[in-house]
């Protein structure tokens, strides 16, 4: 890596798409990550570092195409490592601390649950590369969601304590979930073109699928409808910059500093 | 004298060394160029796979030794792999190394068989297992606990 401290891109619609889907993947991935050596049971600690690991191979596929697609020479590891939080275009769910057991798993049914429809009506992409992505991607959003799922419905349907902490992490993540589905006008080409496919009408499968799952779990549906949004056009939560110092802490102070 | 295919086709996978990159459908082709370089494709099995930097390495190894070189190493999206791309003698090693081989694509939801004792009545203990592609079940017969390549 070129001894740089930080990069700037030229973002063209593609380029741009393509960081937001990648950004949501190393973002999440990373957060997963920070579960290694302190999740609840073994198995979960297996679990949680796999899905970590699902989430960064796809940021690392996403960035490499980012790159061919920028045509300015940037790697995976430049556009990870060397963008301040404005210029991450990730979504604020993906960002959020991960909290108790409950919130970090909340946060995984929220996001799974619309990673695979997403990814399944990207299958169909008129760009080949992003269609061969989504179908691998699929089949592991997949089985993402599954372990959420049989999760939400434990915790919710579990002890008062896990009930409780359950239905809180709901009400505290759900004003994060109305950005999934917000059609950014960036990307109206895009989805256009069929490059792209519009999240707007992924909400109907996504919230069929909450609602049953919350009825598993004998868990209740928020009511508020007032909705965060800003994490596609680069304004963030406070929580991605602390995100950022660590994960990005080794190449700011040793600039291409290799293995 | 080995061909450069069958060097290339006789690189272990680092985490299931019992399997080669062929027998896992991993190898899609290989080049040997007029200039004695080679170009290499295969599909990584699971998107964030951190065995494909030492796949690549060792395939690199492996024609370095029949004096090809240099060699370059191409990581192709499409097809993507599944499990159904296992060959038959790819699956027969897995379950005689301890492994239960993956389930057909659409198969019924039944468990799989322990490759100790054939027993069909394993339970499930965690989804996820040591590396991405396997989860950890239980035989109820013997008690012993297994790996299963999963479903993919």
């Amino acid at each position: 890596m070129p001894a740089t401290t930080s990069i700037a891109v030229a973002e063209t619609p593609l380029v741009r798409a393509l960081l937001a889907r990648a950004d949501d993947a190393l973002i999440l991935g990373h957060r997963l990550s920070e579960w290694t050596g302190h999740a609840p049971v073994l198995e979960e600690e297996l679990a949680l570092a796999n899905i970590a690991l699902d989430h960064i191979g796809l940021a690392r596929a996403l960035y490499t195409y980012a790159g061919e697609a920028e045509g300015a020479g940037h790697t995976e590891d430049q556009f990870a490592y060397l963008r301040d939080a404005p210029q991450f275009r990730n979504l604020l769910l993906v960002e959020q601390p991960n909290g108790d057991f409950a919130r970090t798993i909340v946060r995984q049914f929220f996001y799974a649950a619309f990673a695979v429809p997403f990814w399944r009506a990207m299958q169909a992409s008129t760009d080949a590369t992003l269609a061969a992505i989504a179908v691998r991607t699929l089949k592991e959003a997949t089985y993402h969601l599954r372990h959420a799922r049989e999760w939400l419905i434990r915790l919710g349907d579990g002890t008062a304590e896990s009930h409780a902490r359950a239905q809180e992490a709901i009400d505290w993540l759900w004003p994060y979930t109305g950005e999934m589905f917000a059609t950014d006008p960036a990307e109206a080409g895009l989805i256009a073109a069929g490059v792209l496919a519009d999240p707007a009408p992924l909400a109907a499968e996504w919230r069929a699928g909450f609602a049953a799952t919350l009825a598993a779990a004998t868990l209740r549906q928020p009511e508020g409808t007032w909705m965060h949004a800003g994490g596609r056009a680069g304004r963030h939560s406070e929580h991605l910059g602390h995100l950022l110092a660590e994960m990005q802490f080794l190449q700011r102070a040793y600039p291409g500093q290799a293995w | 004298m080995v061909s450069a295919e069958q060097a290339v086709a006789a690189v272990p996978d680092p985490e299931i060394p019992v399997l080669t990159i062929a027998d896992l459908g991993m190898l899609r082709e290989v080049r040997v160029n007029a200039d004695n370089s080679a170009d290499v494709t295969v599909i990584p099995t699971y998107t964030g796979c951190p065995a494909m930097e030492t796949i690549a390495a060792d395939i690199q190894a492996a024609l370095a030794a029949l004096g090809i070189a240099p060699a370059r190493v191409h990581i192709a999206l499409s097809p993507a792999w599944s499990t159904e791309m296992i060959s038959p003698a790819g699956r027969a090693k897995l379950a005689e190394y301890g492994i239960a081989p993956p389930p057909p694509a659409h198969a019924p939801a039944t468990p799989p068989a322990c490759p100790r004792c054939g027993a069909g009545e394993a339970e499930l203990l965690s989804p996820f297992g040591s590396t991405a592609c396997k989860s950890l079940w239980r035989c109820r017969a013997c008690r012993e606990p297994f790996d299963l390549f999963k479903c993919h």
